[in-house]
């Protein structure tokens, strides 16, 4: 399909570690358009991290199995080579904000300094240049300017997340992947980074990648929403449809799990923990928790599309 | 419904610092005059943002901090100043749940080890006595089969599980009051809620009175009967958990409500209302009301100069605010 920004297919990741094969990322498939959010969401350990790291290319050295297609702006960056991946995508067009980000500001080192450095880098600006455009971009996300002589221990957890977004944003990236922007922060700091990220996804039309385990907090940023679950994308939807009904039985229990508090629910949960990702089942990885499971998902679910580039990979929705 | 079991009367608890090298000592004042009361059976909700207090209101209850000033009755004895040594009847009428449960198990002993260590400490020498309560407490948090767990080493469980056997160790001896302190915060959505709904059931079952302290208000709708809001040390607003969620007073109440995402697709079209700035700190808080500079109803020379009272609004709803003085 022609105008999209960003279209992930077959991506597949293993490590290889002492026990064995870890199979972190398998067969994701997801697609964005310009200035459009995904959320990908998932627990601990499902690989979202991972799929995070496929993307923009940081990967540990222990990476057994890489391959699939990442095409960004019609171009495949399988096929760049790593020189060529650093000069012309990574922080240029794709950022990326690990997670707990706020703690890898050099405590002894001025913020200011901190920032510009992607600048004085790539785009060989003067130092008084790029210290003048980091200054607008604090004032940008609500921090008086005077923060740049400052050092990054004297500022709150909530500042250095804004400060390290802001740094992120700076070089005018197509895309960031935001991996758990918030998870340590308080609600009215989140709030305030929430607010903050839309109102930048308004202004500049940038794509973003919103890696989080919280479900509510997804819907502050989603416009497309992938639920991952044991190294896979079990399904990929539009944020209208998802968050009032899932189609995967995954999701739905996910959702039931999610305390409301404007609305009165039934509060549920999943019993059991998800399978290892070294040994993961042949069939539908969900099969052993999942209260509609039937003969059929011994074997290995089926891509079903809902419309468009959506789908669930659940045996419940295969016509026959 | 009789006397409560637990009264906390304008309790205190500074921490000294000294600042620079000789330097005068400061106090950081993390909790500064709370008052609350728990009845037999209850839970009640403390909610707050990280620093405000809440972990050390909770522990200066269990008296693992002794008060700077207050009262503390429990069961209707004076705990506030008791000796350690004298202590040792509340250890076993309390229980605490925290935050990290990989953190708070000992990584060199099994389950059975864990569960069997209050017994011993409290002098239950008969070996199958305390093999049967150690059990019966794993029946109850529900890691069965038992022979599955019993000799197996913390790092062997998932973290719901390693959450599950802490609240068996809190409960073993049967207290009769709970401290749970950010109990499901570091645990995945989709277990968050068994182990709540954990904890309840020893509330209902057990009579068990719980103090579940959280950041997180959402779930205090569905696990907790009162909600006490707290702000830079200070309970600024409590009442029932559906009065305070309906009717919430305090403008930093508002704010916390306001803010908090339900999963709804029209939320990436708002831009929500939140107070600037950050938290003050505890060493050296604003005059007046903590929250002034922050707020959004700020009346100056009112809200600056002087600490508003704890107004009873409506029937058991309390503000601690200038608006309803």
């Amino acid at each position: 399909m022609s105008g999209e920004h960003l279209s992930v297919r077959n991506l597949t990741m293993y490590y290889r570690t002492i026990k064995g094969e870890v199979k972190a990322v398998v067969n994701v498939s997801f697609s964005l358009f310009k200035g459009e959010t995904v959320a990908i969401i998932g627990e601990s350990g499902c690989g979202k991290s991972s799929l995070a790291k496929a993307i923009i290319r940081l990967m540990p050295r222990n990476v057994s199995v890489y391959r699939g297609i990442i095409l960004f702006n019609g171009i495949n960056l399988m096929d760049l080579n790593e020189e060529e991946f650093r000069r012309k995508i990574r922080w240029s067009k794709i950022a990326y904000v690990p997670q707990a980000a706020l703690n890898s500001l050099n405590p002894v080192v001025k913020v200011g300094e901190q920032m510009i450095e992607p600048l004085i880098l790539t785009y060989k600006m003067s130092k008084r240049e790029a210290l003048e455009k980091a200054a607008e971009a604090l004032r940008r996300i609500g921090i008086n300017e005077s923060f740049i002589d400052r050092y990054p221990f004297e500022l709150s957890g909530g500042m250095k997340q804004r400060i390290i977004i802001a740094t992120a944003l700076l070089i005018n990236p197509e895309l960031v992947i935001l991996d758990e922007p918030t998870s340590s922060l308080d609600v009215l700091t989140q709030a305030n980074i929430m607010n903050i990220l839309k109102s930048i996804k308004g202004e500049r039309g940038l794509s973003m990648i919103f890696i989080t385990h919280d479900i509510s907090l997804s819907s502050e940023l989603a416009d497309k929403v992938a639920v991952m679950y044991a190294g896979q994308i079990v399904e990929f939807n539009a944020a209208e449809k998802f968050y009032s009904d899932p189609k995967h039985p995954y999701s739905q229990k996910l959702m039931e799990s999610v305390p409301t508090l404007r609305t009165d629910k039934k509060l549920g949960f999943i019993p059991g923990s998800p399978p290892s990702l070294l040994d993961p089942p042949k069939g539908c990885r969900f099969a052993e928790r999942c209260p509609l499971a039937f003969s059929r998902c011994s074997e290995d679910p089926p891509t079903i599309y809902l419309n468009g580039d959506f789908y669930v990979k659940c045996w419940l929705y295969a016509k026959e | 419904m009789g006397a409560p079991l637990l009264l906390v009367e304008n309790l205190k608890k500074y921490f000294e610092i000294r600042k620079g090298f000789l330097g005068k000592k400061v106090y950081l004042r993390a909790v500064d005059g709370v008052s609350l009361t728990l009845a037999r059976g209850e839970t009640i909700a403390i909610v707050g943002e990280s620093g405000c207090g809440k972990t050390t209101l909770g522990k200066t209850i269990l008296r693992l901090y002794e008060p700077t000033d207050g009262r503390i009755i429990f069961d209707g004895r004076d705990i506030t100043h008791l000796k350690w040594k004298d202590l040792k009847w509340y250890r076993c009428e309390t229980g605490l749940v925290q935050q990290d449960p990989f953190g708070a198990l000992p990584p060199f002993m099994t389950v059975r080890r864990i569960l069997e260590e209050p017994l011993i400490i409290n002098g239950i020498k008969s070996k199958r006595e305390r093999e049967e309560k150690v059990y019966r407490a794993l029946e109850r948090v529900k890691l069965t089969p038992i022979e599955d767990f019993i000799n197996k080493y913390p790092h062997m469980l998932s973290g719901g599980q390693q959450q599950r056997l802490v609240i068996a160790r809190a409960t073993i001896l049967e207290p009769k009051m709970v401290v749970a302190d950010e109990p499901v915060s570091m645990l995945d959505a989709s277990v968050r809620i068994e182990i709540l709904k954990l904890l309840q059931e020893l509330q209902y079952k057990y009579n068990q009175s719980i103090i579940y302290i959280t950041h997180d208000l959402s779930t205090t709708k569905y696990f907790s009967e009162r909600i006490y809001i707290m702000y830079a040390a200070q309970i600024i607003e409590s009442a029932g958990t559906s009065e305070l969620l309906q009717n919430p007073m305090h403008p930093y109440t508002k704010a916390l409500l306001n803010v908090i995402p339900d999963p709804d697709p029209n939320n990436r079209f708002i831009i929500k209302d939140v107070p600037a700035g950050e938290p003050p700190n505890l060493m050296s808080p604003p005059l007046g009301c903590r929250f002034h500079p922050r707020c959004p109803n700020f009346m100056k020379g009112v809200c600056d100069v002087k600490e508003p009272p704890t107004i009873e609004v409506t029937k058991d709803h309390y503000v601690m605010c200038w608006l309803y003085g």
